[in-house]
């Protein structure tokens, strides 16, 4: 008695609020991910000032540089909204390329950070050499998975939409991935003004 | 019966619609709730073995049945074990297996990610529990920290074997499969109700297990934290908890009980749902305060977040700090004894039957009210800071954990079992089994109200002769025989019962919800029709619309579907392989094996992408006919 059907899709059922599924369940895996990265942003709050023998972080930010890696940040956040707002268009090519256009900054950002771990490793901030170390490299490393994590998923999205690009049918998927990424981006927003930001202007 | 489309994965999606396979591969909330309860049942057996040997030990006073390091691990697997294996996922059972039948539902939003949890919180708890083999390589192998795990305890310094690695590691598994299924729960009662079911229509169970959804996926980010935190200090030498540095341990224990008190009302908030489901079927009344309950609930989840720091009265918070956590503690018992008064008002005037279910739940409700009261004493830091660290600690989580969560998943378990299962369990047996189970919990668990009175501290493995403890401790442990003996009954009316042919009615209670009007056990497409929802307790009006002393009238229940069919999600490996790979990488994480590690990073890669690429598969088959 079975038989195929063709737009067998379960998401497109009606829901009692009217919000899809995936984008609701993202919502809440969000709402989770702020106590996440809030409860580190407390450890790196109660230990501010714990820097031992090593560098403090006076001697080692570099604001002009995290600041352009920010921006580069940001800018992701509006090549994403593009690459959502263009696939609900139909406008399948455009969106793919936003898409692509959203991952090499957020690999370019990627980069920077790898650039400024490298630089105070060097300098003598470690995991282990303080708790400015330990709380500031996991704080924002955790951070830095969360974007890695993110450039995957873009280029798996990218991936995805090598047949005819990523139009209106696969343009829930591809505000999922922009959910997920205008969130990695506002944590940083938080992250820049609480760790570099008050710093500079103590 | 299932034909499966085409699928861009690595495999196709399997169809295995019977043996091992058909179980790995599922994603029907039923069998994943049938699961999660021999899973669970499994698990409570073996923290029950643990927790007998702990009494063995006490029995008297300078035994050795067990070395002090033995007893040390015994203690924190028996909690580990009992809380985040046993209760959670019984409780998990129910809601996996109710749920969706309850709100008129053909499934939960995600029944992959569904299974994702299952098999996470399954290999999690295995991967915890070899730790015990490993302990016979290398001793300091199994987690003794306690379940709590305090800084600086889990350091390298004190703990230099495994044990730590295993439960921060173990810990974590678990915790993916708990947040996911918070997610799951949450999506599904807010979107997938059937039409009518308003959100104050849904059964109370159905409330719980919003609130219990909300609280874990607030909580159990504050536990991840902490437990990336101790496997830094641990692995990269970071400083989070070390003293030398200025790390702070009492910070450990803010992080830790953020999420722990909020635990302790995901443990008892869906047994409180189970009792105010049992207690109107056998009463013939409806929930006493409905509204209020729900009130209740939400009010205890809030408030669930503002009472962590009542666990450390003791380490020095400061006078003003204390009041505050002793007043919010206070507080969180009127909600809580408001839900008492009115289960104790449901039945007020009904015609109460004492079947074996209610008997739980009226044993719940005694047990939760001195548990209540214990824990209502500990509110106040004065008395606190006599009582912490003593077994009247003890005597209050077992009388919450076990009179209360327990007492409430065996009376659940007898009430859905017909359900669940096609078959009514035993009700003779099921009487000894409570009164057995009752007399022996109470006999082992009330002594320790007196010996924490007279000053018997918690976790030492032994103590000797003179201070007035061996009476009330052989008493305490002739308890556990009896308990054990309840327990066995138990399991053997399991066994018995499911020996027997599959002939429950589909409403064998004369009940009030909707997941009674369809076959026990459920088809596998849930609801032919999708019921449409005029009441609260729409069932029970559907039968008596004439007032509960009127005729019963049979329930229209369309057991054929309309025309358009039913949609079923396609079975997939995938859930299962990215828990395998996930477990993989524990073990590469707890050996610093490069090799193992990225072997499971591996499975992960592999599993994800055949998740997001397998497509929708499934197939629609016609409710009724044979499909």
């Amino acid at each position: 008695m079975a038989h195929e059907q063709p737009h067998a899709h379960a998401h497109t059922e009606a829901t009692n609020t009217g919000i899809d599924n995936r984008k609701l369940g993202f919502w809440l895996f969000l709402s989770s991910e702020t106590i996440f990265f809030a409860s580190l942003l407390v450890a790196y709050l109660i230990y501010h000032g714990q820097n031992g023998a090593g560098p403090t972080p006076k001697n080692l930010f570099n604001l002009p540089l995290t600041s352009v890696s920010t921006f580069v940040l940001l800018m992701s956040s509006l090549a994403m909204v593009l690459a959502v707002f263009t696939a609900q268009q139909g406008q399948a090519r455009q969106s793919r390329n936003w898409v692509l256009a959203t991952a090499l900054m957020g690999l370019l950002f990627l980069g920077f950070q790898a650039y400024e771990f490298n630089h105070f490793f060097h300098e003598g901030l470690s995991l282990s050499s303080s708790l400015f170390g330990t709380t500031f490299y996991v704080l924002t490393g955790f951070h830095g998975a969360h974007v890695a994590i993110g450039v995957l998923w873009l280029t798996s999205v990218w991936f995805y939409g090598r047949k005819g690009g990523l139009g209106v049918d696969k343009a829930g998927d591809v505000e999922v991935a922009g959910l997920y990424w205008h969130f990695v981006d506002v944590v940083w927003i938080v992250l820049f003004t609480v760790i570099y930001l008050l710093e500079a202007v103590q | 019966m299932a034909t499966v489309t085409k699928t861009l994965g690595l495999l196709p999606r399997p169809t295995a619609q019977t043996g091992f396979w058909s179980w790995v591969t599922t994603v029907d909330h039923k069998r994943i709730g049938i699961m999660y309860l021999f899973a669970a049942l499994f698990f409570f057996l073996v923290g029950g073995l643990e927790a007998f040997f702990i009494r063995l030990q006490l029995m008297q006073p300078d035994l050795s049945v067990v070395k002090a390091s033995t007893f040390n691990a015994l203690f924190t697997m028996h909690a580990t074990t009992m809380i985040f294996m046993a209760v959670m996922p019984l409780l998990a059972a129910f809601m996996n297996f109710l749920l969706p039948l309850m709100i008129g539902a053909r499934d939960v939003a995600f029944p992959r990610l569904n299974a994702f949890s299952y098999w996470n919180y399954l290999l999690g708890g295995l991967f915890l529990n070899t730790s015990w083999i490993f302990a016979f390589v290398k001793p300091g192998s199994v987690p003794d920290s306690g379940w709590f795990g305090y800084a600086n305890l889990t350091s390298r310094q004190f703990s230099d074997g495994m044990g730590p690695d295993f439960w921060t590691l173990g810990l974590l598994m678990l915790g993916i499969g708990t947040l996911i299924s918070g997610f799951n729960f949450l999506v599904t009662i807010v979107n997938m109700r059937a039409p009518g079911m308003t959100l104050m229509r849904m059964p109370i169970f159905v409330w719980t297990t919003l609130v219990t959804s909300v609280l874990v996926i607030f909580a159990f980010p504050a536990i991840t934290v902490a437990l990336f935190m101790l496997m830094f200090d641990r692995t990269f030498a970071a400083n989070f908890f070390n003293v030398d540095s200025g790390g702070m341990v009492v910070f450990w224990q803010h992080l830790f009980w953020t999420f722990g008190h909020p635990e302790v009302y995901i443990l008892i908030l869906p047994a409180m749902g189970i009792v105010s489901e049992i207690l109107p079927t056998f009463a013939r009344k409806p929930l006493f305060g409905y509204s209020v309950m729900v009130f209740s609930s939400s009010l205890i989840g809030f408030m669930g977040f503002t009472v962590w720091s009542h666990h450390m009265f003791a380490v020095g918070m400061g006078p003003v700090v204390n009041t505050i956590f002793g007043l919010t503690t206070m507080a969180i018992a009127i909600p809580t004894g408001v839900k008492i008064f009115n289960w104790l008002a449901t039945m007020w005037g009904g015609r109460v039957r004492f079947t074996t279910p209610m008997l739980f739940a009226l044993g719940f409700i005694m047990c939760f009210t001195i548990g209540g009261l214990s824990g209502f004493m500990h509110a106040l830091p004065p008395s606190n800071t006599q009582q912490t660290d003593t077994y009247f600690i003890v005597a209050h989580i077992h009388y919450v954990l076990i009179g209360g969560s327990i007492f409430a998943i065996f009376g659940g378990i007898y009430y859905w079992f017909p359900k669940m299962f096609g078959r009514l369990l035993s009700e003779k047996l099921g009487k000894w089994n409570f009164w057995i189970t009752f007399i022996g919990f109470n006999t082992f668990a009330f002594p320790f109200h007196f010996l924490g009175l007279y000053g018997m501290p918690r976790r030492v493995y032994t103590y000797s002769a003179g201070y007035g403890w061996e009476f009330w401790n052989l008493v305490s442990t002739i308890g556990v025989f009896i308990l054990t003996a309840g327990i066995s009954l138990f399991l053997i009316n399991v066994i018995a019962t499911l020996r027997k042919p599959a002939n429950a009615p589909a409403d064998p209670w004369d009940a009030r919800t909707i997941e009674w009007t369809i076959p026990s056990p459920p088809p596998v497409y849930n609801f032919a029709v999708v019921p449409q929802i005029t009441a609260r307790d729409h069932f029970w009006y559907e039968k008596y619309p004439d007032g509960e002393h009127g005729k019963a009238k049979k329930a229209k229940v369309p057991a054929k579907g309309g025309d358009h069919g039913i949609h079923m999600p396609g079975q997939s490996y995938m859930p299962a392989l990215v828990a395998l790979g996930i477990f993989v990488l524990g073990y590469g994480g707890l050996f610093s094996s490069v090799l193992v590690a990225s072997s499971g990073f591996v499975l992960i890669l592999l599993g994800v992408y055949g998740w997001a690429f397998e497509g929708d598969g499934g197939t629609v088959i016609e409710a009724g006919g044979e499909g």
